[in-house]
């Protein structure tokens, strides 16, 4: 495949378009969400919309930034980058600024950062510089481990500061891992893990360990030729019955109430109708308010400016992580439809020159990118919509806030340099 | 594979994603409309609502401001609450329940702290308002009745129920509408049209501005002021006459068909059914399952119209030329077929043409004349469709097409009734001799008999009954100045309107004459009876009365009907005479007849049927003589509201 590279200096215009149509499209919709009474200046710096219209003015320095460096940059220096990210959360613990229970701001005079949304691109580039290694080998335990490691280590400093929802998008990297010779029984683990978590929780541990073994022993039976020892799938069964166990105890003791509350309220496990309307009130008003703003839409949507539950504020954080409820009732089922495909579009496209890339390190880092904009906008538009439990992430690109902002565009760009690069890859 | 798991897993997401924005805001969805919008507050102004006037100008409906004290807990300051409760004059301790009651309900949203103030509290309550954060008084309008007559016509306000909602969107909760009478048949003439703010607001509840500038908002329009027909003198003159007894009295003008007085009693004062009572006695009326006070006898009051159905018959059967007005019938005290005797008859003079079986009411020749309109085809069927066309000429048996919210069809039985019932060809005219005097099948309702009355003093055609007379602004419906003939040839009024001239000259109201007034009427007796413990018991009979006034060029036409007053001239004649000397010449020289009916009562008959004993009826009974019945004065009706509004 030939691209013009002297044209567009090897850049991958599809992306950058895709990119600069979600900005676009997230920036009218965090005017509409937070203006309150006539718009007089787009650039009104007390309103939100004009500061993240500076964010965006920023974000093209940043990018010209990204794009200027050398692409060996990103390479050579994803261990000192990491490391640096791995500092700056750690930091947080004694100069951090707590905003509403979450320990996760550093605050610069009125500026506030956080710097969990830079250690995405960070762990990403850690990862791709990792699983790149000639010496690595993701077919050995000792090196899965050392993976993993890497995953973790932000993971559990972001959720020691109280910020659970992004603690999940490292979770994401169990794609790239797959994508790299992962094993398929740890596939196969996950899912299991998946479908055993909500069946406990939904039926109970007993339903749950009969379904399991049954399942267990008729793969089993019919499955096997040579006859491994029957200790197997006892053992198995044993494990699933004790995970089983596990996650009803995790849910009980280990969880806080609210979170039991939006499990409970996601898979239906309240059958007392008084506390699930209290439960309601208390926890799925922002869920309720934005699943209403979003039928209001209708087809067509009410027209921009025009959402009556958008400029009464109905919907609680509408410009941040609700801003897609915006979409949903402006712009209807066209706009909002428009924008899950613009998504899947980014992230097929980015998956696709993933695929195309010649070194191992671009292709890693490439297929991070994907994992981690494909599980942010899963899990906040599947919230938005009341499909997924209430876990608070921002929308890519869509979300009121500059560090959300920089932290996905650094993502992205430094992948958009790395493939204008793959030309001379050799 | 390993390569496709991302992407499979993201055109998965994608799909079920658009597929639930698909339901959620497609397939799921409502039409979107304004008014369903909880984001838009919805700001009503409520126009005055049309005044209701009697035929003669005088006001009978109005309105009256009311006062209610309002609550936003919320907003609520500290205040001086032994000061606030002593302006609105309630205790401490109510102040704390209704206080933590709309805060229950809402601590965001209005509700009502104490409805309905006096003028008086009010005055002072206001100056102090602004004193008191978190409460203001919010204006409604209530009916004021101006008088204590007529509920039934006037009928009422309340607040629209969700079937009301549902049938028209113009409605919204908490909206008053008419319920009953001209309050509800010309309700969409008196309401107006209410105007409408649209207001956005935030999720707090709180008013952020106009919606889109008030493009949408709309201006009220006051309601129109309507004249009703009724004569108010002559209402309550009806009502005064009925009291103590139960039954309707109609009365119609002629000439184009406005209903002069529309009496249905026992009654009630309209003024209780406003306000803050309105619930609590609208309960009392309607579960009245005894005396019926919301059960209007002038048009719901379907019986036998016994002796007067009568003339319609003589009519009929001049008509299709069976009977000669000087044919004569021998009555043997009934008439007889064969050796059985069909159908009884009292004692009089006989044998009797025309005239004379009209003012003497002889049952022998009617059954007899009757017989011969059924008798003139082979097919009995044919000749009763025949039959029934004729007087369904005169507005019998079916709806009258009048504007009052309720009704009666009555019934004539016509050949495939009698088909249905007998099967076809297996009945004759011996079967159902009972029409000929107004028993068996036929039925009517008191405003029928009326407008029969009206018909046959107009020697032959009629105007749809109506209450309305004019609309500010505006014209009546044309149907209700539309003639409409009966199929009796005008030649044949003559004598038949003869022999109810003679009814009160020499036949069954002879006592009942009033001096300078050509009276022409017809008495009646309606057998009627009822389930006792399911064991089918008589009672006194109905009394009737059908009368209009003067014979030529007639004013008046007036059906009575007093409820087991036994024969027609004993109650609803002599009321007949009297309301027609009341309408025709505004004062009374008849008082004996007057201080008769205004001192005996039926009350002593009407609880017979629930006393648990055996009783006798009719001609056994004694009546039960009152005391008279005074005309309320225009004091009395003041203080009974008041009372009524303090009372609580």
């Amino acid at each position: 495949m030939y691209r013009e590279h002297h044209r567009g200096f090897g850049f991958d215009w599809i992306t950058i378009v895709l990119f600069i149509l979600l900005v676009g499209f997230g920036w009218l919709n965090i005017m509409s969400a937070s203006h309150v009474g006539d718009i007089e200046s787009y650039f009104d710096m007390s309103q939100p919309y004009g500061k993240h219209l500076v964010f965006i003015g920023l974000t093209i320095v940043l990018i010209v930034l990204i794009l200027a460096l050398e692409a060996k940059f990103y390479e050579r220096f994803a261990s000192i980058i990491y490391i640096v990210a791995m500092l700056s959360l750690v930091g947080l613990f004694i100069f951090g600024k707590d905003v509403n229970g979450a320990r996760s701001w550093y605050g610069i005079g009125s500026m506030t950062i956080q710097p969990s949304e830079f250690a995405k691109f960070a762990t990403a580039l850690a990862i791709a510089k990792y699983m790149s290694d000639l010496q690595t080998d993701m077919n050995t335990l000792k090196d899965q481990l050392k993976a993993v490691a890497i995953i973790v280590a932000p993971a559990v400093l972001i959720l020691l500061q109280n910020d659970a929802g992004s603690t999940l998008v490292y979770a994401s990297f169990f794609f790239v891992f797959y994508r790299e010779g992962l094993q398929q029984i740890y596939l196969m683990i996950a899912v299991s893990i998946i479908i055993l978590t909500v069946l406990s929780l939904k039926f109970g541990i007993i339903i749950t360990g009969i379904v399991s073994a049954l399942i267990i022993f008729a793969i089993y039976f019919f499955r096997s030729k040579k006859r491994v020892s029957i200790i197997q799938p006892i053992v198995v069964a044993l494990i699933c019955i004790s995970f089983s166990s596990g996650v009803k105890l995790f849910y009980d003791h280990v969880l806080k109430p609210h979170q039991q509350n939006r499990i409970s309220l996601w898979l239906r496990l309240e059958k007392d109708p008084v506390k699930l309307e209290q439960m309601k009130k208390v926890e799925a008003y922002n869920l309720i308010q934005s699943e209403k703003a979003i039928s209001s839409g209708g087809f067509y949507g009410k027209g921009f400016l025009q959402g009556t539950r958008t400029t009464g504020k109905f919907v609680p954080e509408q410009h941040t992580d609700y801003i897609f409820s915006t979409v949903g009732e402006e712009w209807g089922f066209l706009g909002s439809s428009f924008v899950v495909v613009l998504f899947m579009a980014l992230i097929i496209r980015v998956l696709y020159l993933a695929e195309s890339q010649k070194s191992q390190f671009s292709r890693v880092y490439g297929y991070g990118v994907a994992s981690i904009l494909f599980i942010h906008f899963t899990i906040n538009t599947g919230m938005v919509m009341g499909l997924i439990p209430t876990v608070g992430i921002p929308l890519p690109f869509f979300s009121y806030g500059g560090s959300g902002l920089w932290g996905f565009t650094i993502l992205l760009f430094i992948f958009v340099k790395l493939d204008s690069n793959k030309i001379n890859e050799w | 594979m390993r390569k496709l798991l991302l992407l499979l897993t993201v055109i998965t997401v994608g799909i079920v994603f658009i597929a639930r924005l698909f339901y959620l805001q497609v397939y799921n969805k409502e039409a979107y409309s304004l008014f369903e919008d909880n984001a838009i507050r919805k700001v009503y102004d409520y126009p005055k609502r049309g005044y209701v006037y009697d035929r003669n100008g005088k006001l009978l409906v109005a309105n009256q401001p009311s006062y209610d004290v309002m609550v936003i807990p919320r907003e609520v300051e500290p205040l001086d609450t032994l000061e606030f409760c002593q302006l609105l004059k309630i205790e401490k301790e109510d102040f704390v329940d209704r206080y933590e009651k709309a805060y229950r309900y809402s601590p965001r949203l209005p509700s009502v702290f104490v409805p309905q103030l006096s003028k008086q509290d009010y005055a002072v309550l206001q100056e102090k308002m602004r004193k008191f954060e978190g409460f203001y008084i919010q204006k409604r309008s209530l009916r004021d009745y101006q008088t204590s007559i007529g509920a039934n016509v006037l009928g009422d306000i309340g607040e629209v129920n969700q079937r009301d909602i549902e049938k028209d969107a113009y409605y919204k909760m908490g909206d008053l509408r008419g319920k009953q009478g001209v309050e509800l048949s010309y309700e969409d003439v008196l309401r107006g049209v209410k105007g409408i703010k649209f207001i956005q607001k935030d999720r707090f509840n709180k008013n952020i501005g106009p919606y889109k500038e008030g493009r949408f908002d709309t201006l009220p329009q006051p309601g129109k002021d309507i004249k009703i027909t009724i004569d108010s003198d002559l209402q309550q003159y009806g009502e005064l006459l009925m009291t103590n007894k139960r039954g309707g009295i109609v009365a119609i003008d002629p000439s184009n068909g406005e209903i002069l007085a529309l009496v249905s009693a026992p009654s009630y004062n309209p003024n209780i059914l406003v306000g803050r009572g309105r619930s609590r006695n609208f309960t009392k009326l309607f579960r009245d399952t005894i005396a019926k006070p919301l059960f209007d006898r002038g048009l719901q009051a379907q019986y036998p119209p016994g002796s007067p159905f009568k003339v319609i018959n003589a009519l009929i059967a001049l008509q299709e030329g069976v009977a000669d007005v000087n044919d004569k019938v021998t009555c043997r005290m009934g008439y007889y077929y064969g050796s059985r005797r069909l159908t009884g008859c009292h004692h009089h003079k006989s044998p009797v043409a025309m005239n004379d079986g009209i003012a003497q009411s002889c049952n022998a020749y009617f059954v007899n004349i009757y017989r011969k309109i059924v008798d003139k085809y082979d097919d009995a069927g044919d000749a009763m469709n025949i039959w029934a066309k004729h007087a369904k000429s005169f507005g019998l048996g079916n709806f009258l097409g009048y504007d009052l919210p309720v009704g009666r069809k009555g019934r004539i039985p016509d050949g495939d009734y009698y088909d249905r019932a007998y099967g076809n060809n297996r009945w004759g005219s011996t079967y159902i001799v009972s029409n000929a005097i107004g028993q068996g099948e036929v039925e009517a309702t008191p405003i029928q008999l009326a407008n029969m009355a009206a018909a046959i003093g107009n020697r032959g055609y009629y105007y749809t009954p109506h209450i309305i007379k004019e609309i500010e602004g505006d014209t009546i419906p044309s149907k209700y100045t539309t003639r409409h003939d009966t199929t009796i040839d005008k030649r044949h009024f003559e004598p038949v309107i003869e022999g109810m001239f003679d009814v009160y000259n020499k036949g069954t109201a002879a006592t009942l004459r009033v001096p300078g007034i050509d009276i022409c009427g017809k008495t009646g007796t309606a057998e009627n009876f009822v389930k006792i413990d399911s064991v089918k018991t008589q009672l006194t009979d109905h009394s009737i009365f059908v009368a209009f006034a003067p014979k030529d060029k007639p004013k008046i036409a007036i059906a009575v009907f007093v409820e087991n007053g036994y024969w027609g001239s004993r109650f609803a004649g002599r009321m007949a005479s009297l309301m027609i000397e009341k309408y025709i010449k505004g004062e009374i020289s008849r008082t004996d007849m007057e201080h008769w009916i205004l001192t005996h009562s039926l009350e002593n008959e009407y609880a017979k049927p629930y006393s648990g004993e055996p009783f006798k009826i009719n001609g056994q009974t004694t009546l039960q003589v009152v005391d008279k019945v005074m005309p309320p004065k225009d004091e009395d009706l003041n203080n009974s509201t008041q009372i009524e509004a303090n009372s609580q």
